[in-house]
């Protein structure tokens, strides 16, 4: 085991990856020059040469359908797009072409692509840069779509995206890459399509990814401390396939469930888990399911504005609390911040 | 659609290609499309009798083999859009001649000709026409998506563009492992206003892959002409734009397309993509069921004398290389086939149900969902209904 922030994780990782194979390689803007707008990409291009870490023009569709048809010919290129606001540009290769091509080719071509991007929100960077938008890739079959939250799992589930036959997803988050923890030192990749029991409890099932995650298990061990409350958090992990199982066993135990994502509540993930719970688990529920998600607007500008309407750890402990609540569970102190 | 519009697809080759003369340059009078003529080289002087009989039989195929996929498509044989080559024939056959067989090639939608001219058994491809399990995609993929990867066709794609990118990513990875394959990668000249033409275009010239652009320029994107759609009509002087060689070439001869399908593809292999515009018609609608209102009476009255296979069966009879009665030999034998194409896929088998799931990922991964429609997510249990147990 090292300390590890999630930025050294996903570095080293990509760097082991490609000393262990030649054919792995980086795709993408600024990411050798400039060693990448958020440093993930550090040092490689000196190490591996323009080869191997290729900086490409601002041609989203451009270079992530190079990457497609690279991957085609055997290649296993990892594409980073700056943010996931700028896949939208290179929506119709992924969706259109990454998920279709191994299925609508009657199994002839495989796609082992993996593009990197993180989602962010909460930077007062505005509307256009504010945006969770994985579920649109997580919609498509044909695609894996996977979401760390701890710097162990980013490595895990790199590994595994990298190996994997299949175009992966691989969503990062601004907010995590300083975020540090245990990595261990040895190269075991993730099961992609497995959630992971981040801790176990009674009381109630929280669930999220990335950032959501890694809020919900901060959040769990305050209000042990605080309330004597025993949560379970379950980390996704993989938004496709989604690892229903996992998420019914924990609710049959707990018997409540507080869902919470970083996109928007009408449509999202959240949505799709909530009525994964009703379906599974509807006997076994106290109370209904609840979601914490973000204020449906285009994010605005301002710290104040921003603020209310990204979610926080307020917004998870009342979420929390109203549906012990409502399952009729008495609690000490009801709505008490614990940021 | 009426079996009236499907006999009509049939061409009545017999009295025309015996009195029609070969036009020395069809393009520089061509008001149909107004296009500009291009500075074109000539043909090889020594003209190759037995190539000329091999590029007939060929675009005998395809003519043959489109007109029976017609004729299928009003039988309800065959579902969704098709698009066929007709009048294309020369563009396919000169266009593909010139590739070897380790090189590759990405097309869109219209492209039943270039699968065959690839070498795959027609039977195959008429067999994906009907959605069979002996289809080249096994019936996944119908007339926009044929693709078969031991004949190195990497797919026809239905969504205008979408191939452009993925070719450049095949050259740069025939480029990254050192090969001296190239890819040529078709398109129509509608295709050519999309944003991935430019930024696909920009990136193989940066990065100096392996690749040749070829945009058949049949005048129409379904009912738009190029002088509507293009700010620049001559499609091929766009590669300026990225500091690449270009050409023109009239499509009507398959020779001239071969000869100049050969100097792009000399080009791309020593690292410099190119753009090679071929000037071609569409004889048809966009697609079968376009009747084509948008064109006048006396444009389609035109429109036969850039008919490449009546123009090279005139020039077969007329220079002496076959007569008459071979070249109706030669259409008979080439029917044959199709009609042989057609037997076979009707008699190949539908795919099973069960295979639905097969291709779901080329890595298995848990949890990955095999629900039919009407299936509950959960079993009475409370155990999830069908993810992966299939
Ligand atoms: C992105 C996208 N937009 C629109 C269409 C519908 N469409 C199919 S073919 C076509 C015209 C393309 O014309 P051109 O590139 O000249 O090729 P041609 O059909 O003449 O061979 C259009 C608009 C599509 N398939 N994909
Ligand atoms: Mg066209």
């Amino acid at each position: 085991m090292t300390i590890k922030t999630y930025r050294q994780a996903l570095h080293d990782t990509l760097r082991s990856e490609m000393l262990r194979d030649e054919d792995v390689f980086l795709m993408g803007e600024e990411i050798g020059v400039f060693e990448g707008s958020y440093k993930i990409t550090a040092g490689l291009l000196a190490e591996f040469g323009e080869k191997r870490v290729r900086d490409t023009p601002i041609a989203e569709e451009g270079f992530t359908g190079a990457a497609i048809g690279a991957a085609m010919l055997g290649l296993r290129p990892v594409v980073e797009i700056m943010t996931i606001n700028f896949s939208l540009l290179a929506l119709d290769q992924i969706v259109n072409h990454a998920a279709k091509i191994y299925g609508m080719f009657g199994g002839q071509a495989k796609v082992p692509l993996v593009i990197r991007t993180p989602g962010g929100g909460g930077q007062q960077l505005g509307a256009t840069h504010s945006q969770n938008i994985e579920l649109y890739y997580a919609f498509v079959p044909g695609m894996k779509v996977v979401a760390p939250s701890t710097p162990a799992d980013a490595k895990a589930l790199l590994l595994a995206a990298i190996r994997d036959d299949d175009p992966v997803l691989f969503l990062e988050n601004l907010a995590l890459y300083n975020t540090k923890g245990d990595v261990p030192d040895d190269d075991t990749p993730a099961e992609i399509g497995k959630a992971k029991i981040k801790r176990e409890g009674h009381d109630l099932t929280l669930i999220g990814y990335s950032r959501m995650a890694y809020i919900a298990s901060n959040v769990a061990d305050a209000l042990a401390e605080s309330e004597g409350l025993d949560i379970e958090v379950i980390d996704l992990m993989s938004l496709r396939p989604l690892d229903r199982e996992t998420l019914i066993a924990s609710v049959k135990k707990t018997h409540a469930a507080v869902v919470l994502e970083d996109d928007w509540l009408t449509y999202g993930i959240g949505a799709e888990i909530a009525a994964t719970i009703s379906d599974g688990a509807f006997d076994y529920l106290d109370a209904p399911v609840r979601r914490v998600a973000m204020a449906e607007v285009p994010m605005p500008y301002s710290k104040v504005l921003e603020s209310a309407a990204f979610p926080t750890n307020d917004d998870v402990v009342n979420a929390i609390f109203q549906t012990l609540e409502a399952v009729g569970r008495r609690l000490k102190k009801v709505g008490q911040s614990h940021d | 659609m009426s079996s009236k519009l499907a006999s009509n697809l049939k061409y009545e080759l017999a009295p025309y290609y015996l009195t029609m003369t070969l036009k020395e340059s069809p393009m520089t009078d061509n008001a149909l499309t107004k296009r500009k003529a291009p500075a074109r080289k000539p043909a090889a002087k020594k003209v190759d009798g037995g190539q000329l009989i091999k590029f007939y039989h060929d675009m005998m195929l395809i003519r043959r083999f489109e007109e029976r996929a017609a004729r299928a498509y009003t039988e309800a044989l065959i579902g969704g859009y098709c698009h066929l080559n007709l009048g294309e024939e020369a563009a396919v056959v000169g266009l593909m001649s010139a590739l070897r067989d380790g090189d590759y090639l990405f097309t869109n939608y219209r492209e039943h000709g270039y699968a065959l001219m690839r070498g795959i058994d027609p039977n195959r491809v008429m067999a994906e026409l009907y959605g069979r399990v002996d289809g080249v995609s096994k019936g996944w993929g119908g007339s926009m998506h044929m693709f078969d990867m031991a004949h190195r066709l990497l797919g026809g794609y239905g969504i205008v563009g979408g191939q452009l990118p993925l070719a450049t990513g095949a050259a740069l990875a025939i480029n990254y492992r050192g090969l001296d394959e190239v890819v040529m990668c078709t398109m129509g000249d509608g295709t050519a206003n999309i944003g991935a033409f430019h930024e696909s275009l920009n990136i193989a010239a940066l990065w100096n892959l392996p690749i040749v652009y070829v945009v058949i320029n049949n005048g129409l994107g379904m009912g738009t002409t190029v002088a509507k759609a293009s700010a620049e009509p001559e499609i091929y002087k766009r590669a300026s734009a990225y500091a690449m060689d270009s050409e023109r070439v009239d499509g009507l001869d398959p020779v001239l397309v071969a000869e100049a399908a050969a100097r792009a593809i000399a080009t791309a292999r020593t690292g410099k993509p190119f753009l090679l515009e071929v000037v071609s018609e569409r004889l048809r609608g966009h697609s079968v069921v376009d009747p084509a209102k948008y064109r006048s009476a006396e444009e389609v009255a035109q429109l036969a004398q850039f008919d490449p296979v009546h123009t090279l069966a005139a020039r077969l009879v007329k220079e002496k290389f076959l007569t008459a009665a071979e070249v109706h030999k030669i259409d008979d034998e080439e029917t044959a086939r199709a009609d042989v194409a057609h037997a076979f896929a009707l008699s190949s088998a539908q795919p099973d149900v069960s295979t639905l799931f097969d291709y779901n990922y080329a890595t298995p991964v848990a949890n990955d969902s095999r629900r039919l429609p009407g299936e509950p997510l959960f079993t009475a249990a409370g155990r999830p209904a069908a993810e992966t147990q299939r």
